[in-house]
């Protein structure tokens, strides 16, 4: 997604190149109940989470290690009183700050507040392209009628506005309307991001992932769309990987450009990298997060291309999709140094295509919705 | 939206354009983006001030620089519609 030249990062014993960007996950709390929740399973509770005092020196470091972008996430950010201050900071240490939110918290104050702190861009993810559907997804009555009135105070406040428009088999059939909204919330980019299998999402598969015609379909509509909206809306497009035939890079390389920090503290090459079990990964109140980037075991293990197996080894792609992902290779291979399955020349690929195939005809109606237990 | 010599631009409120001193060159940051921009285009960029024209920082690099109006021009029109058309620059 970074238009940038590819930067040479290689084996661990070489200083990485600076990362690009820090997600911020301030706390698991959330109003909303998304059944595709990107968080573990196993969530941190709100008395575990870290204090202002800590956050800020967290951003303070990752700014001086070279972060550019600094995205405020959970969970859901604004439960956290301290949002205002951990944006100002940020700002005044040169991050270009972006708010992940539900937005069904943000109200005119907390608006012109968090504006005013230097915050440069909001997303807003939206469950549906209508109230009924919407809400059931989000598992919370009004959420679909609060995120739009939201959006117009983004926009009110001038600050920059992407739509996360998360899709699958339940809500696929509004995608037309759900471009139209965000052109209507004068939105800049939408995503239109395909549920990634990981997580609760994982768990909640059967009932959530696409059939191979719902996402031909989508494909078309968001190419139609490109040409229709140039100019208008720019529009992200991420794909399931279990139609696809090449792996996505996956964070653009494990441990290559970004980290995320999660509410008690570890630091994370991607925020799934929790369910890769035997990984120890460092925290923020032991190490300092230059210390970690550069010599963390659980970014260097799969940084580059020296562990890659057959057939990545030495395959003219290693360094475009870097082997894939690491959480989806161990959730269905077994084996987190495996080649992603996504990718056509892994030996598991035809088995993750046949589960997307098989599930998605099953039509499951029912799923969980993400709690903290 | 296209510039011409005539057009004022400014960087969109969203859009940030700073030196960074970890990799000791500037950056171009907005949603999701980061440029590198490259000397020339780091020297049209330091110019663009929402009050300038295009024409008028032309004018300036071509004199700074000794270099062809005409053809400073042609650059800076090229560069910064470019960014116009990332939603980078406005005017």
């Amino acid at each position: 997604m970074n238009d940038l030249a590819p930067a040479t990062v290689n084996a661990a014993r070489h200083a990485p190149a600076p990362p690009l960007a820090m997600l911020m996950e301030l706390t698991h709390r959330c109003p909303l109940k998304c059944p595709y929740c990107s968080n573990p399973l196993a969530m941190d509770r709100a008395r575990d989470e870290m204090s202002t005092e800590t956050w800020k020196r967290v951003i303070s470091e990752a700014a001086a290690l070279g972060a550019l972008q600094g995205h405020f996430s959970g969970g859901e950010p604004m439960v956290r009183d301290d949002l205002v201050e951990l944006v100002r900071h940020a700002h005044r240490e040169g991050l270009y700050t972006n708010l992940i939110t539900s937005a069904v918290l943000l109200d005119k104050r907390r608006m012109d507040e968090l504006a005013e702190a230097g915050l440069d861009h909001v997303q807003i993810s939206f469950q549906g392209s209508e109230t009924a559907l919407a809400d059931h997804i989000a598992g919370l009555r009004h959420a679909h009628v609060k995120k739009l009135a939201a959006a117009r105070l983004v926009r009110g406040a001038g600050l920059a506005l992407t739509v996360n428009a998360v899709m699958h088999r339940r809500n696929l059939h509004q995608l037309p309307a759900m471009l139209d909204l965000a052109v209507e919330a004068g939105a800049q980019r939408i995503e239109v991001a395909h549920v990634q299998y990981y997580g609760w999402a994982l768990k909640n598969r059967a009932a959530l992932i696409p059939t191979r015609a719902q996402l031909d379909e989508a494909t078309r509509i968001v190419e139609v769309a490109r040409q229709k909206l140039e100019g208008v809306l720019n529009i992200d497009y991420v794909v399931p990987d279990y139609y696809a035939s090449r792996p996505k890079a996956c964070m653009g390389g494990w441990a290559r450009r970004f980290f995320n920090v999660t509410p008690s503290g570890k630091v994370l090459p991607c925020h799934a990298a929790e369910t890769i079990g035997h990984l120890h990964f460092d925290t923020v109140q032991e190490k300092s997060l230059a210390e970690i980037w550069a010599h963390s075991e659980a970014f260097n293990v799969y940084r580059g291309t020296e562990w890659m197996p057959e057939p990545c080894k030495g395959c003219d792609r290693a360094e475009i999709d870097w082997g894939g992902c690491r959480c989806q290779a161990l959730a269905l291979t077994g084996d987190a140094a495996a080649t992603d399955p996504a990718c056509g020349l892994s030996p598991h690929h035809a088995m993750m295509k046949e589960l997307a195939v098989a599930e998605s005809a099953a039509g499951a109606e029912d799923f969980a919705y993400r709690m903290i237990s | 939206m296209t510039l011409t010599a005539d057009s004022v631009p400014h960087l969109p409120r969203h859009v940030r354009f700073r030196f960074d001193a970890a990799r000791n060159c500037h950056v171009l940051l907005a949603p999701e983006m980061v440029i590198m921009p490259d000397a020339i285009a780091v020297a049209v960029l330091d110019a663009v001030d929402g009050i300038a024209s295009v024409g008028a920082i032309a004018d300036t690099l071509a004199a700074r620089y000794e270099a062809p109006r005409e053809a400073v021009l042609a650059d800076c029109i090229e560069m910064l519609n470019d960014l116009a058309r990332k939603g980078m620059i406005a005017s």
